[in-house]
């Protein structure tokens, strides 16, 4: 009867456990690994495919939206780059200046994409609680010649996934670094003409070749 | 064009500029840390013209036509010559353990790297450390001042436009013999330098919707940083840097974020 009971006790320890420890790891992926997967997958699928170095703008938009997008917090960045304007703006006009501002950033993300070669990405060790709900993650780009490259992430977690909101690439926040432009276009021409100037820009990009490699 | 003569003008011109600014060109700043703007932008587009007419040029062409390795041969050789000057500042600032890697980097490079155009330390796991004494300053805690455009040399600030005499001083290269051999190395690493920057500077130019703004948050937050090293306090990054028109801190912090979704 003994060695049942332990049978029992034991296999009720392993379950207790199990649920306790994959429960959460099934509910959240930790940040730092999430920005570390996206990042592998979206390198090795640059480096694997020939159109995307050559500056092929479709095959690179459609990575972006299937690897990158999910987990970024458009609404978020924007909110931050508009500052105090944000709570001025409609629903409407906070739809689209989200939507103008994530379609410029994606035009951008995927210039600087197709110039990816043999860098790679090294991760540095987290800091903070794990219980935090907003975290940086810190890496590096190694590159082939001279100093390596800041590459860094905020992410937060409001609804139980973790989302990037802002990067930090040479020790500039992008989201800090267009606060400038939307307060002043919108102290000059309102949010109407921050979305008009951001829309045209994107459509400039749209019929624009992307930069192809030099050789 | 004798280089020599060029380096002195430019000092001569930036500390002119640098009179000119302070004695108060009219302004019509809306940014606190460019209390300059007015003079900036039009140092900024005149840079933007030469660079355009002459720089982004030649180096395109000296990008496509010269053989990669000799392309990275020329940036280790003079990115060696950079150690050294970093050992040094990385000293000033107290940072032995750097100061050291840098050290043993141009010793390296020098010998077994044949005059640095091998970079075998990077490969033996000693990492760069670009610094210069704008950063040692920022380190000694020297505030930044107002941002300033330099003519031809681009984006600086007061501070760090104060420590370039000393990092020309510092520069290995400015003490090479015979001068036209200076002046065509001088040239070489110019080119070279604009050439590594093609692939970030057709990035800026779809990016942002005003180049001068955005060049200018941007390379403002990247200085904070390198005076860090990377490690800026969060807070610090919030204050330091707000959106300018009325002094209103529009930041970062997240927290009252949630509260604010439509």
């Amino acid at each position: 009867m003994k060695p049942f009971m332990h049978l029992v006790a034991a296999a009720a320890t392993v379950a207790i456990s199990t649920v306790l420890v994959a429960a959460p790891a099934a509910a959240a992926e930790a940040p730092d690994a999430l920005v570390k997967r996206i990042s592998n997958e979206v390198i090795d699928s640059v480096k694997a495919d020939k159109d995307i170095q050559g500056g092929d703008r479709s095959k690179i938009m459609g990575l972006v939206n299937e690897k990158i997008l999910p987990y970024v917090d458009a609404e978020k960045m924007t909110q931050q780059a508009a500052g105090r304007h944000w709570r001025a703006a409609t629903p409407e006009q906070k739809q689209k200046l989200t939507t103008e501002f994530r379609n410029l950033l994606v035009y951008t993300y995927a210039g600087a994409l197709s110039t990816i070669k043999n860098e790679t990405v090294e991760f540095k060790p987290m800091r903070g609680a794990p219980t935090d709900k907003d975290v940086e993650v810190r890496s590096q780009v190694n590159v082939s010649r001279g100093e390596p490259i800041t590459l860094n992430y905020r992410l937060s977690n409001e609804s139980g996934s973790w989302k990037i909101y802002d990067v930090n690439v040479l020790g500039a926040w992008l989201v800090q670094t267009y606060t400038s432009t939307f307060n002043s276009e919108i102290s000059k021409n309102g949010v109407d003409g921050l979305i008009k100037r951001l829309a045209d820009r994107n459509a400039q990009l749209a019929a624009k070749p992307l930069a192809a490699p030099a050789k | 064009m004798n280089h020599a003569v060029t380096l002195s003008q430019l000092r001569t011109c930036a500390a002119a500029v640098a009179v000119l600014v302070l004695t108060g060109c009219a302004s019509t700043a809306n940014n606190p840390q460019d209390p300059f703007e007015s003079y900036n932008r039009v140092m900024y587009g005149v840079n933007d013209a030469v660079d355009r007419a002459v720089l982004k040029p030649v180096a395109t062409g000296y990008k496509n036509v010269v053989p990669g390795f000799a392309q990275t041969g020329v940036s280790n050789f003079f990115g060696n010559l950079s150690d050294a000057w970093s050992s040094v500042n990385n000293l000033l600032q107290g940072k032995g353990e750097e100061a050291g890697t840098d050290f043993g980097r141009f010793a390296l490079n020098s010998t077994f790297g044949i005059f640095g155009l091998l970079d075998i330390a990077s490969e033996a796991g000693m990492p760069k450390h670009d610094e210069d004494f704008g950063q040692t300053l920022g380190k000694w805690g020297v505030p930044s001042g107002p941002y300033l455009i330099l003519p031809l040399l681009g984006p600086s600030t007061v501070r760090d436009t104060a420590a370039l005499p000393a990092d020309f001083g510092g520069d290995i290269w400015k003490y090479k013999e015979p001068t036209n051999w200076r002046n065509i190395g001088a040239a070489i690493r110019v080119v070279d330098t604009r050439a590594s920057l093609l692939d970030a500077s057709s990035l800026l130019e779809d990016a942002a919707l005003d180049r001068y703004e955005f060049l200018r948050d941007g390379y403002l937050q990247r200085r904070q940083s390198q005076v860090y090293d990377g490690d800026v306090p969060r807070q610090l990054n919030n204050d330091d840097q707000d959106d300018g028109d009325t002094g209103v801190n529009t930041q970062v912090v997240p927290t009252p974020v949630s509260t604010e979704k439509p």
